[in-house]
């Protein structure tokens, strides 16, 4: 059975897409900082699944060490999905240059770096898919939240030309953009129930998109209509504006 | 990251609802996903309690602190010659569904619902269509682990008095952990289903005994219907088939993506609805073969159905009564509701099994009806006038479904109440673990 690469397999979200995976036949390969953490994680799926699961050792700003950590990985992903993000505080990286680094380096440089490594690999075999878990919030810059919205709009035009590129190899490239989810990363922020989805959800969702070999997708799907508004509003006005 | 609180290093402050969306209240809680965040957590905070999947009706699982248990929900290992199962309280009966029923398993016992708990299922003490027997959820619990008020953690079996205040304790013993849980084996996907029309409440009561060998059985009963039609019902019995067909997939369910309207239901919404339901069915006997899904949980088929309540909410009335009084206590009930028009789509009647000796399980044996009511003006009074009938004819009221029952009328159902006072009393629970619940019946 074919393996699926998870980055960042230890958040809320890449939990539920590994369950997801691993009940539709999938094997895992789950990449991680402390991924022995993970033991207790593994042991479940296998209960639940039958599927096997590799717990693998990954730190995503160690950029030079990923084309070793690709190599290592036998049989190859048919499948890479990358769900590692970094949030911190809009304030406090304003004015704190090191989480603003650490949010750039998270959210587009390591995935810019494993994606990279991945696509060349995916391209030769002319077979294969890869996610990346972007942000609504990368759509559009605002004063609440843009340091951490800049690094997903990187990301997500990194996800539309690597999905252009490899259109003819028939590799697919899912770009999932989540709204509000309640995560551990969500914590203590007051979330509108109706524009919130849970982790589970969002992984049902990316798993029936990359099935049906989508290109993009919303998630909860309210949050394309939300976003359509957000993106036409003048800048002229949107740049009063405080949402 | 908004600062937030000094306790544990996870929390929430979205507000958290009861399956009834009444009451509402603004609740702080805080996300339980290791035990040893727990432990801290348990021994620093005042009052609180927690909170699985948000199912229970009522106010048992409410409070202004609240400890959100479903994400602790790990599978811990299984044992495939016992069919034991071991798992964190926060995983959910739908998840051990979907894993097991293609290796040929599935729960013992198991309530209308699947988006329940572990936890939830054991401090509830659920009960099915096969109580009369197989029991309570708890029958199937070989032991389980329980935080104490103390941060300690202590094993429960059955015989302990932990064991049997937890079950059906209402989450008001400690913080329950993980569990070990006994399967059924079964040979097929599908039940083999008999619906029974009766014509009413005599032959509904000679139906249930006529089929109390089977497994499974409930009835879905005409709550507004009068007179000599009073008591009418489809009564539903089956048992597992045996094809081998053990292939299972979660269906795509319907949505009801917004609160409906305060006049939506009314009493000729609800009859029209009754009436179809009853008219469908052409022949007094039929025999059907039907789904896991549609034969045990029909109502999960749609998403937040709770909201055709409107956003006022709902309540669930369900009490039991002793056998020998149920048929003169279920008359008088039946004829108080029809009288008073307010009514819901499902009406559920069962004869139960022996009771457990668990102090706050719900069940004995008899007949138990439960019934959907749209919280409006006038309904807690005509409530009270229910309550009556029920302690009248020695009955009880489902605390996981209550949200308003009386002190008094709680109590006189609840011989063993003080039993389980006394017993939070000497171990510091009474301190630690409250819902509004707890609170209001002083429990």
């Amino acid at each position: 059975m074919s393996y699926i690469l998870i980055i960042g397999a230890k958040s809320d979200i890449a939990k539920e897409i590994a369950r997801e995976y691993a009940k539709n036949g999938y094997n895992l390969y789950l990449a991680a900082r402390n991924c022995q953490t993970l033991e207790g994680f593994a042991n479940d799926i296998k209960i639940r699944s039958d599927a096997d699961v590799v717990l693998k050792e990954f730190d995503i700003v160690d950029f030079s060490s990923h084309d070793k950590f690709y190599k290592s990985l036998e049989p190859k992903p048919f499948g890479v999905i990358v769900v590692a993000g970094y949030m911190a505080e809009q304030k406090e990286c304003e004015n704190n240059w090191v989480k603003t680094f650490n949010t750039i380096n998270v959210n587009y440089t390591g995935a810019v770096s494993i994606l990279n490594i991945s696509a060349n690999n995916m391209e030769e075999n002319k077979h294969g898919f890869i996610i990346g878990v972007s942000s609504v919030a990368g759509d559009r810059g605002r004063k609440t939240n843009y340091i951490y919205g800049s690094s997903k709009a990187g990301f997500t035009a990194y996800l539309s030309g690597l999905r252009n590129r490899l259109n003819e190899s028939g590799v697919k490239v899912l770009t999932v953009k989540p709204g509000f989810v309640a995560t551990k990363m969500t914590q203590g922020m007051d979330l509108p129930p109706k524009l919130t989805a849970g982790p589970d959800e969002v992984a049902k969702d990316v798993f029936k998109a990359q099935q049906k070999g989508k290109d993009i997708i919303y998630t909860k799907s309210i949050w394309r209509y939300i976003m359509l508004i957000i993106n036409n509003i003048p800048e002229i006005i949107f740049k009063k504006l405080s949402i | 990251m908004r600062g937030v609180g000094a306790i544990g290093n996870l929390r929430m402050l979205m507000n958290l609802n009861s399956w009834g969306m009444y009451p509402t209240i603004k609740n702080e809680n805080v996300i339980f996903e290791n035990k040893e965040d727990l432990e801290t957590i348990i021994v620093q905070k005042k009052s609180f309690i927690a909170y699985g999947n948000g199912r229970s009706y009522g106010d048992s699982a409410l409070a202004s602190d609240i400890i959100y248990c479903k994400p602790y929900n790990y599978f811990l290992g299984f044992d495939e010659k016992k069919g034991v199962l071991h798992c964190q309280s926060g995983v959910l009966l739908s998840e051990i569904i979907e894993a097991f029923i293609p290796k040929g398993w599935f729960l013992k016992v198991s309530p209308g619902t699947k988006l329940i708990t572990i936890g939830g299922a054991i401090a509830s003490d659920v009960h099915g269509k096969n109580h009369h027997v197989e029991g309570c959820f708890s029958e199937s619990v070989d032991e389980f682990r329980l935080m104490l008020p103390d941060g300690k953690i202590k094993i429960c079996k059955k015989g302990d008095e932990l064991f049997h205040s937890t079950c059906g304790g209402m989450g008001l013993t400690g913080i329950i952990l993980d569990a070990k849980i006994s399967l059924k084996k079964i040979n097929s996907k599908y039940i083999n289903q008999t619906t029974i029309k009766t014509k009413n409440l005599k032959e509904t009561f000679d139906t249930f005994e006529k089929y109390s060998d089977m497994p499974y059985s409930v009835a879905w009963i005409d709550c507004l219907a009068k007179e000599k039609d009073r008591g009418k019902c489809l009564l539903m019995a089956g048992d597992f088939a045996d094809d081998g067909d053990l292939s299972f997939k979660e269906k795509n369910k319907l949505n009801i993506p917004f609160n409906f309207p305060h006049f939506a239901l009314n009493k000729l919404s609800v009859k029209a609805f009754n009436w179809m339901y009853y008219k469908k069915v052409s022949s007094e006997i039929s025999f059907q073969k039907v789904g896991i899904d549609s034969f045990f949980y029909p109502l999960d088929a749609v998403n937040n159905w709770n909201r055709i309540y409107g956003k006022g909410g709902f309540t669930q009335y369900q009490f039991i009564l002793p056998k020998d009084m149920s048929y003169d206590g279920l008359n008088e009930v039946l004829t108080a509701i029809a009288n008073s028009g307010k009514g819901s789509f499902l009406a559920v009647l069962k004869l139960y099994g022996k009771s457990n000796s668990n102090y706050l399980s719900f069940p004995m044996e008899g007949y138990s009806l439960a019934l959907d009511f749209k919280i409006e003006k006038g309904l807690f009074e005509f409530l009270n006038i229910l309550d009556e009938i029920v302690v009248k004819y020695g009955g009880r009221i489902y605390l996981t479904k209550d949200v308003r029952v009386s002190k008094e009328v709680f109590e006189k159902g609840y011989p063993m109440i003080e039993k389980f006072r006394n017993f939070r009393k000497e171990n510091g629970m009474d301190k630690k673990f409250n819902s509004l619940q707890s609170k209001r019946l002083g429990i």
